[in-house]
């Protein structure tokens, strides 16, 4: 079986095809940011992009990836290692506590401005309802996300808002 | 015949999270106490191996190398640069930046020229190594200001020396010492051959920088770990591996004292990827290990398939079978009864005959569960007598000691390598998760990553303890407080003594601050593991005392606040451990004056308002909600003003603030695990709805910058959470609701 994951194609042998795709990712491509949280698609700490829609890899098999090109967050930063508008506001903006969720949020976070470039506060508060953190630090998510939009559309050129 | 053995690691965790043993290393403004010579011994003999040494002190390093300037346990700098060193476990409270930020902000470095790392355990440089009671800051603060003077003045020698000038014509500045009359300047990095020859003075007799020459400290810095975490780095315990490494489940029992009497190993042993599949039998020792089964599997999903396929017949004989209602039914039975007196001050029942009016009401809140993130985990290699783990634990020197228990070696023989933390909130104050690593990794004789699935990590938690409180009040003619009766309804394991964090103190608010006052505590008889949880005690008395004093308050038709304020007094310390009520006073003035307090609301709109202190923290909290007819709650905002001392890492405390504010909303509203025979019926979180962000409010933090030695910020922020929105809510509708999480009198989050 393989699989295309953050530009790469990655041969994974004969794996049991039903194994959740963040078994594979941790155990068996060593991409160990995607979390473990509850195994039940409840916290999404386990978020990545397949397609570039968010999917809870916890309970994802690795079989219904397909052709489907998988992003981790292994694979957001640029090929000279420079973070990307998400994770810079992240970092900006000391977002993480234990942070253990956070890979899980900014992939959440990252899925909702790849669809939806200039969200209102209500839409991600909706999109990012999905993961939990149990730090409790939704009020800087909120604002990593506002900044990492208006970035974006600096970049694009455009208005933010 | 298995007992339950809870040994007295208890009292010692107990004096780390309860926020009063905080080592008196600050100086004079506050008021911590020392801890007496018995339980200093107990605590570093059982903490970090026997060793005696001083606290304050960090012992001089020998350098190995000559070009390399370590002249302590936190400071390393050679010509690749300038390392700090964090000596405490990470848990998500910030130390592994505020802690380096002390040292930095005395060393006169650059915060963007230094590199921190996590430290080794070891107690000669380092004195006591964990993460509890909020106390990171306040027992390290003179210590590492030391710490990096130190480092500073013996840069500024060999700078001296190297120009043949006057230490005294010498400053420093970002990285750099200075001769301002010559104009001549040096990098720390060029300065490290030489400093490393200069004899290190005692660290007691080094110039400390006045703090308004502070630099770093006070600012925002961003946590040193971000740039990792954002980028999916291995940092966390569970992200560990080691070469040959195999993967470990264990199964327990879901009744606590339960034993294994068979199982299907040899099934289990012939299912794709498993390597073995046994029974390790207990110690006796509920916070070490408790009998199971052990899987071992070349990947974690054959280990967890694996473990679906168990089939165990258990010997219960003696394992619990805890019921929360029988709980509630026997509480329900001695409300109505006098209990054993924990204090009776004045004389409370002849306040209440002589008042003109009196309240009273029934609270209530269930146990809860940690829930931290990343569920327990613990790589483990043993090999030659030598055991080598690799832990997220907030005590690595009692995990050290236990696990060398386990597998019959010496502490020595143990090293334990310090991960981040998914997470912590006290329920990494126990290694049970370790001692299974060990135990497992010394059977199979490979190395080995144990992962505890989230129902693992729900059914076996060290739970915060449930309880009862039936309170009585009365206010004299002059509406003021007149009595106060706390009858107390609590569990123990022991026949005895009250579970860890379920014990109430005499000094509980408002109790000091009053005439007549009684608090009566009973426990009932529990054999679920109970333990700190964020704030100890405080997250659930708060919420009790808290709430009844605004009934108090709305007895005697007054203001609340203006209730709070003449509870509290004149400015004055309560004890050596005691809150300072103008402190207090101050808190709760500028959280209402912040939030405006007193301004008129629309019908179904409240605020509500309370203080708390623990753990050396004043924190006051004003909540605004509305609340709808059919008891959904938005909160609207909720305006914190903390008293903690100087700020150190102004990002870092802000965010604990932010944090506990959502954590105590989510506690209040949803959170709660009940037992029926023995087990805990709650086992995802699909059972136990943490709060999501469409619910997370605004939130308006303010500090005040008092003169007195910083206090740490992981928790007295939680406490004071629930009573606010609690009386917001009674605003709002005239509903009091007793309950906690308040879901369970119908109330929910909008």
């Amino acid at each position: 079986m393989n699989i295309k994951i953050n530009g790469e194609t990655k041969d994974l042998g004969d794996l049991d095809s039903q194994t959740p795709l963040l078994w594979v990712l941790r155990d068996e491509l060593n991409l160990v940011g995607t979390k473990y949280g509850c195994g039940i698609s409840q916290c999404g700490a386990c978020t990545i992009l397949v397609d570039n829609v968010a999917v809870k890899s916890c309970s994802y098999p690795v079989a219904s990836v397909g052709n489907a090109e998988v992003t981790t967050i292994e694979g957001l930063a640029g090929l000279n290692g420079e973070l990307n508008a998400v994770q810079k506001a992240w970092v900006d903006l000391d977002v993480a506590q234990c942070g253990y969720c956070q890979s899980g949020q900014v992939m959440a976070a990252e899925a909702l401005l790849r669809e939806n470039p200039n969200p209102s506060d209500e839409e991600i508060d909706q999109a990012m309802a999905t993961n939990i953190c149990r730090c409790g630090t939704y009020v800087r998510i909120r604002e990593a996300i506002k900044t990492a939009a208006t970035q974006l559309a600096t970049e694009a050129g455009g208005d933010a808002r | 015949m298995t007992s339950l053995n809870y040994d007295n690691i208890d009292d010692i965790v107990e004096a780390i999270t309860s926020g009063r043993e905080i080592l008196n290393e600050v100086g004079a403004p506050l008021r911590i106490t020392k801890l007496d010579r018995r339980q200093f011994l107990k605590m570093t003999g059982a903490v970090g191996g026997g060793l005696m040494l001083s606290f304050s002190a960090p012992k001089a390093f020998a350098s190995k190398n000559a070009s390399t300037f370590q002249p302590n346990g936190y400071v390393k700098i050679d010509e690749s640069g300038i390392v700090l060193y964090a000596k405490n476990p990470e848990i998500g409270q910030g130390v592994k930046t505020s802690l380096p930020m002390i040292v930095a902000e005395e060393l006169d470095a650059n915060w963007e020229d230094v590199t921190v790392e996590q430290s080794s355990i070891d107690q000669a440089a380092y004195g006591m190594q964990f993460a509890g009671g909020s106390t990171a800051i306040p027992m390290n603060w003179m210590a590492l200001r030391r710490a990096g003077a130190t480092a500073r003045s013996m840069l500024v020698e060999a700078a001296a020396k190297r120009w043949n000038v006057s230490v005294d014509s010498l400053a420093t500045e970002s990285s750099q010492v200075i001769h301002a009359s010559s104009g001549r300047h040096a990098m720390y990095l060029e300065l490290a051959n030489e400093a490393a020859a200069v004899d290190v003075p005692n660290a007691d007799t080094v110039t400390l920088k006045d703090a308004k020459d502070f630099r770093i400290l006070g600012k925002r810095v961003t946590g040193v770990d971000n740039d990792g975490l954002v980028r999916g780095e291995p940092l966390f315990g569970i992200d560990q591996t080691v070469p040959g490494m195999k993967y470990a489940v264990f199964q327990k029992c879901d009744a606590i004292g339960g034993d294994v009497k068979s199982a299907n190993l040899d099934e289990i042993k012939g299912m794709p990827g498993i390597h073995d599949a046994f029974v390790l039998e207990g110690n006796g020792s509920v916070r070490e290990l408790l009998p199971g089964v052990a899987i071992v599997a070349d990947s974690t999903w054959a280990a967890i398939k694996a473990k679906r396929a168990l089939k165990i017949e258990w010997e219960e004989t003696d394992a619990s079978t805890d019921s929360w209602s029988h709980a509630m039914n026997e509480a329900e039975r001695l409300r109505h009864e006098s209990g054993p007196r924990v204090v009776d001050n004045g004389n409370v029942d002849t306040a209440f005959e002589t008042s003109v009016k009196q309240a009273s009401g029934f609270y209530r809140y269930a146990f809860a569960s940690h829930a931290q993130l990343e569920p327990q985990n613990c790589t483990a290699s043993f090999k030659d007598g030598k055991l080598e783990l690799w832990a997220p634990t907030q005590t690595p020197g009692s995990a050290i000691m236990s696990a060398a228990k386990i597998v019959g070696i010496q502490p020595t023989n143990v090293t334990l390598h310090q991960k981040r933390c998914g997470g912590g909130f006290g329920r990494r104050l126990y290694n049970d998760f370790v001692c299974e690593a060990a135990a497992i990794a010394k059977r199979v004789g490979v190395p080995v990553k144990l992962q505890w699935t989230r129902e693992d990590d729900m059914a076996y938690d060290w739970y915060r303890a449930g309880g009862f409180h039936q309170m009585h009040g009365s206010v004299d003619e002059n509406g003021k407080i007149s009595g106060w009766r706390d009858r107390f309804i609590t569990f123990t394991n022991d026949g005895n003594r009250p579970v860890s964090g379920g014990g109430i103190s005499p000094s509980v608010f408002p109790g000091g601050l009053l005439e007549n006052v009684r608090v009566e505590q009973t426990a009932l008889e529990w054999k679920n593991r109970c333990a700190a949880w964020r704030a100890p005690g405080s997250n659930v008395f708060a919420f009790v005392v808290g709430s009844f004093l605004h009934e108090l308050a709305h007895t005697a038709g007054r203001d609340h606040l203006d209730v709070l304020l003449e509870v509290l007094g004149e400015p004055r310390q309560m004890g050596p451990r005691g809150m300072h009520t103008g402190r207090a006073a101050g808190v709760v003035k500028l959280a209402a004056e912040k939030a405006g307090w007193g301004r008129d609301l629309e019908p179904g709109r409240g605020m509500g308002v309370a203080f708390y202190y623990s753990h050396a923290g004043h924190i006051a909290e004003v909540a605004d909600v509305s609340v709808s007819d059919d008891k959904k709650v938005k909160v609207h905002k909720v305006t914190v003003a903390a008293d903690v001392g100087p700020i150190v890492n102004l990002s870092g405390a802000e965010n604990q603030v932010q944090g506990s504010v959502i954590d105590g909303l989510s506690t209040m509203f949803n959170l709660a695990v009940s037992f029926e025979n023995g087990r805990v019926q709650q086992n995802n979180f699909d059972k136990y709805s943490m709060l999501r962000m469409p619910s997370a409010p605004d939130i308006d933090v303010h500090f005040v910058k008092s003169d007195y030695a910083p206090t740490g910020l992981g928790e007295p922020a939680f406490p004071p959470l629930a009573p606010a929105v609690y009386n917001a809510i009674f605003e709002a509708t005239g509903l009091r609701a007793r309950t906690m999480p308040i879901s369970e009198e119908g109330f929910s989050l909008a």
